[in-house]
């Protein structure tokens, strides 16, 4: 690192010297201070779009992810104000779907479930939509429920990004959106997809899992994500 | 020191709560004398009381016509009420109907096959709601226990600090769904 390239910027009060064209988030990370997270995921790009990751700049919140740190930047990452609206992101979350958990497959390993014990979710505060989503098991090995779906792209990310297939996309808008696999026709039909599960993989949910995968029997490895570019060489 | 008053109510749920309220072992023998037990599942009191319950658990989501009206009754009797397991807390399995019409549903189920008296039952049977709703929905909660059942020692926790009089502090791992 050149000494012109390092700046300062302080969380929480703390000064931490880092260098320009990182992440508010990634800064975080690497100084060991905890930002929830959703949509994240090392190794894909950022795109801001679960809003749990939310921090305080110059009195505005913003989502680290997508924040680049700049000189003299100031953040504030655990404020009463942030607590409330990172529970009042998570309950959306839950109301906008059904998660059962008592019989998800990503019961015990699933980091929605997880965040609900992190943010100290006691209720969900909103009426539930309790919406009928279809289930796509067209797939020989694997399948989605879209009923644990929390949007967060992960999984049009990595297929576009690293395995380069760009099978998954989202479709339409506001409420009606949903995953889907090419333009909008059975998984199993799907000729871009390659069958590589690693959709599987980086879903922070019980969405998209392995066939057979029976209550809390699913465990999944986002990491390889991280992993395999690195021994690609593609950091 | 006066016993506590304490009452569980089971609604729209598989009794789960109440195995794993049972599974609290020795500690609730510890507690028996702490509480005087005035309307349960586990006992054979038929009406809810009128008022004077200190604190009411209530399993299950709230299905049926009956359902709300026993809620509104326990909030209205009970200083403190607990929402018990996911059924209360989100809707959980028994709301896995919601969606599909309850005329639908009880053709599908009672309909095709029903051989005995040629018809459905109407009289003495709670109409359902249109939807299976979590109670917080229908009436004021003030604690929540998460869990499918919930594991026993987190009921013993929050029940050991409603009898002492403190806020149950379920946090962390506590508050898994499922
Ligand atoms: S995806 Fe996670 S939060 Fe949703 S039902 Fe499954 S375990 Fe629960
Ligand atoms: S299917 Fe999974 S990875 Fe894809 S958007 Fe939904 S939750 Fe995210």
């Amino acid at each position: 690192m050149r000494e012109s390239d390092v700046i300062t910027i302080k969380i929480d009060g703390r000064p931490i010297a880092t260098s320009a064209g990182k992440s508010v988030l990634q800064v975080a990370k690497e100084n060991g201070i905890r930002i929830p997270t959703l949509c994240h995921l090392d190794g894909l790009s950022d795109v801001g779009v679960c809003r749990l990751c939310l921090v305080e700049i110059g009195g505005k919140l913003v989502t680290s992810c997508t924040t680049p740190v700049a000189d003299g930047m100031e953040v504030r990452t655990d404020t009463e104000e942030i607590r409330q609206h990172r529970r009042t992101v998570l309950e959306l979350i839950f109301a906008e779907g059904n998660h059962v958990c008592a019989f998800c497959p990503s019961n015990g390993n699933c980091e929605l479930q997880d965040l609900a014990c992190e943010l100290g979710m006691e209720e969900v505060r909103v009426p539930y939509s309790y919406p009928r989503n279809r289930i796509d098991a067209t797939h020989p090995r694997f399948l989605i429920d879209r009923d644990r779906c929390v949007l967060c792209g992960r999984c049009v990310r990595v297929c576009a990004e690293v395995e380069g297939a760009h099978t998954w996309d989202f479709a339409e808008r506001g409420r009606s959106v949903r995953v889907i696999t090419d333009l909008d026709i059975d998984w199993g039909d799907a000729g871009s997809c390659t069958d590589c599960g690693k959709c599987v993989e980086v879903c922070p949910t019980g969405a998209i899992i392995r066939k057979g995968a029976a209550t809390a029997e699913m465990e999944k490895e986002p990491e390889l994500v991280a992993d395999l570019l690195e021994r690609r060489g593609d950091v | 020191m006066s016993k506590i008053r304490l009452a569980t109510v089971w609604l729209s749920g598989c009794s789960g709560c109440h195995m794993s309220l049972l599974d609290i072992d020795e500690t609730l023998i510890e507690l028996a004398d702490r509480f005087e037990l005035c309307k349960s599942p586990l006992t054979d009191i038929k009406e809810f009381p009128e008022e004077g319950i200190d604190v009411t658990l209530i399993e299950g989501a709230v299905a049926n016509a009956e359902h709300v009206e026993i809620a509104r009754k326990a909030r209205k009797a009970s200083k403190i009420v607990v929402a018990l397991g996911d059924c209360a807390v989100t809707g959980n399995v028994p709301a896995l109907r919601n969606g599909i019409p309850p005329e639908e549903l009880i053709e599908e189920i009672y309909g095709p096959d029903v051989t005995v008296n040629g018809n459905l039952p109407h009289e003495g049977v709670p109409r359902l709601l249109a939807r299976v709703r979590p109670l917080n929905e229908v009436i004021d909660v003030d604690y929540f226990i998460h869990g499918c059942p919930p594991p026993a020692g987190v009921i013993a926790k929050a029940l050991v600090a409603l009898l002492d009089g403190r806020e149950p502090q379920l946090v962390g791992k506590d508050l898994r769904f499922g």
